[in-house]
């Protein structure tokens, strides 16, 4: 699958207060969640962005609490995917969980500017700068979670019942 | 093969003689938890996976504390949805206004979890239990979904990293900052993925309080968790408490460390960390002349009964600035009560502070104490991020109950030694 969008670039340690304010919490509603997401880091954001924009940032992205309502208000802002020097555990694996795409590249996240068109390549972790021409390979995303990509996310995966063990 | 304390717990969960870091394992969980903000997502989803029963009514401990008692009408309606759920799969460990607490300080206190256990949580100061010496982490709705269908989930063995203190504390220094200290060094990404293991003489002797209140803020460093070894401090703890038959494990002396980092606790003063991350720490005594209208004592990383003790310490005979709000939140109701009887309640309403019943609140600019545009909090939370306490434009910065307790006084940021 080819992801590709214009990029919104932020920096290093995106916590999840930024990617979607606490104050929003009392709702669970992914068409709400995405009209306040990332708002405080940009208050442009939520009203800009346009399917399959890309956000590309520093390191740690995601830290901070556990709420999937992170990387669920990105995928429902419409956003193809995120890539990143490294991301905060938990959102890596919520991430996974609800299939929204990530990709683990310092260089990528570090050369790519707000506003550059890029493609990525889901099966492969091949990141396209078009605006530059310049290419990445994103680490390579673990067999397991892999499965749990092609399953269509985790509870797809447990409800096929043909696995007797998570891993 | 020698093995840490975090290899061990993980090994027997998975079945195995022994794990390595970097192997994916499935295990068996021994309690699962979740609040009014991330239990609702976890019960659409666990509805879409088609079982009929969760796989232990014991097992799953459902606490609403971040938006209760319900501040709003969707706020009601997300708690409702948890208790409507924990009532229909008659689930044991559901915790009504009036009998809750903030969720970490709640299920260590109701002895739900004990030493050697594997706790998986959706709210990501799972990580508290640690303390006890348990495994225990913080995970998604979706995750917390799973394990309450499978009674199991799946994890990735972590790396661990080994801090050790030694030295001796200085007078009003605590568990908060130690991990400030530690945070600010090590940065908030200075254990991306890794088991935090607390270790030395300085650790043998913190109380249990100082211990949860470290191993909750190992998630603030990027930590999988935070962890301490079980000793006589933790027996005391959870003898008589605990439920279930517990384990102490320990690390082997020649396990493998991806690092070891020394602290000298004596050369560690009060923290105080600056807006907007936690790293931004630094000693009281430098932070400048930084006036504040709000003051906040409470919440899962200091709500405890010890840190009620040290803010009355400190607030004993003073009143609260002018300018300042002082909220205090004890984080359960037993640890209310106990404030009450040993007089912390007067102390503080006398002060002139405002005494909540338990409630994440404005931790997380929930409600009961958001901040305005252009205002500034001390608080003993775990997070400064932007618009943590309410508006983006808003400040917090973190510190431990006495110094919380000591600006509140002063109406900037204090040490307890300047309260006059
Ligand atoms: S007190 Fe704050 S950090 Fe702790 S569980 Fe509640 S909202 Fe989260």
């Amino acid at each position: 699958m080819l992801l590709k969008g214009k990029v919104w670039k932020f920096g290093s340690d995106v916590d999840t207060d930024a990617i979607i304010p606490a104050r929003y919490l009392n709702t669970s509603d992914p068409a709400e969640l995405a009209r306040h997401c990332m708002e405080d880091a940009d208050p442009a954001f939520p009203s800009q962005v346009k399917p399959g924009d890309i956000i590309a940032a520093g390191k740690n992205f995601g830290c901070g609490s556990s709420r999937e309502h992170a990387p669920v208000a990105i995928k429902a802002a419409g956003v193809s995917c995120v890539i990143a020097g490294t991301f905060a555990r938990i959102f890596y694996r919520n991430a996974f969980n609800i299939g929204l795409p990530i990709f683990e590249s310092f260089e990528a996240a570090e050369d790519i500017k707000e506003g550059d068109e890029v493609t990525v390549d889901a099966g492969s972790g091949t990141i396209t700068n078009l605006t530059t021409g310049k290419t990445y390979q994103a680490a390579p995303v673990p067999p397991f979670m892999q499965q749990i990509i092609t399953a269509g996310g985790l509870i797809n995966r447990i409800r096929k019942g043909d696995t007797p063990s998570l891993y | 093969m020698p093995m840490t304390i975090t290899e061990k717990i993980l090994a027997a969960h998975a079945g195995k003689e022994k794990v390595t870091p970097g192997e994916l394992i499935s295990a068996r969980v021994d309690l699962v938890l979740g609040n009014d903000i991330t239990a609702p997502v976890a019960i659409q989803e666990f509805e879409k996976i088609g079982v009929d029963t969760v796989f232990d009514q014991e097992r799953i401990a459902l606490v609403p504390d971040h938006f209760v008692p319900n501040k709003d009408i969707k706020s009601a309606g997300q708690a409702k949805l948890v208790k409507d759920f924990a009532h229909k799969h008659n689930l044991s460990n559901y915790f009504e206004v009036g009998r809750m607490g903030i969720e970490h300080c709640l299920l260590p206190e109701q002895g739900l979890v004990g030493p050697g256990d594997l706790v998986i949580g959706a709210d990501s100061h799972t990580c508290t239990y640690g303390a006890l010496g348990a495994f225990s982490t913080g995970v998604g709705s979706t995750d917390l979904a799973a394990a309450m269908a499978l009674g199991e989930t799946w994890l990735k063995v972590p790396e661990s990293t080994r801090f050790e203190f030694e030295g001796e504390l200085k007078p009003w220094v605590g568990g908060k900052d130690l991990i400030l200290h530690t945070i600010g060094d090590i940065g908030v990404d200075g254990a991306l993925y890794r088991a935090m293991e607390f270790t030395g003489p300085i650790i043998e002797n913190l109380s249990m309080d100082g211990r949860f209140t470290m191993c909750n803020m190992a998630i603030e460093a990027g930590g999988k968790n935070g962890i301490i070894a079980p000793d006589e401090i933790t027996r005391a703890y959870v003898e008589g408490r605990c439920r279930r038959p517990y384990k102490f494990y320990r690390s082997d002396p020649d396990a493998k460390y991806a690092r070891v980092y020394h602290y000298d606790a004596s050369r560690i003063e009060p923290q105080v960390a600056f807006p907007h991350l936690p790293e931004n720490s630094r000693p009281v005594s430098e932070a400048g002349h930084v006036e504040i209208d709000q003051a906040i004592i409470g919440s899962c990383t200091n709500g405890r009964i010890g840190d009620l003790r040290e803010a009355a310490k400190a607030l004993q005979g003073k009143k609260v600035h002018k300018n300042v709000r002082l909220i205090i939140l004890p984080g359960t109701q037993d640890i209310y009560l106990q404030a009450l009887k040993e007089g912390l309640i007067e102390t503080f309403i006398e002060a002139g502070a405002a005494v909540s019943t338990p409630t994440c609140g404005p931790c997380l600019g929930g409600h009961m104490g958001i901040l305005a545009a252009g205002e500034r909090a001390v608080s003993t939370t775990n997070r400064n991020f932007v618009g943590r306490m309410g508006h983006p434009e808003s400040e917090v910065y973190l510190a431990n109950p006495a110094v919380a307790a000591a600006s509140a006084v002063m109406g900037r940021i204090a040490g307890p030694w300047e309260v006059k």
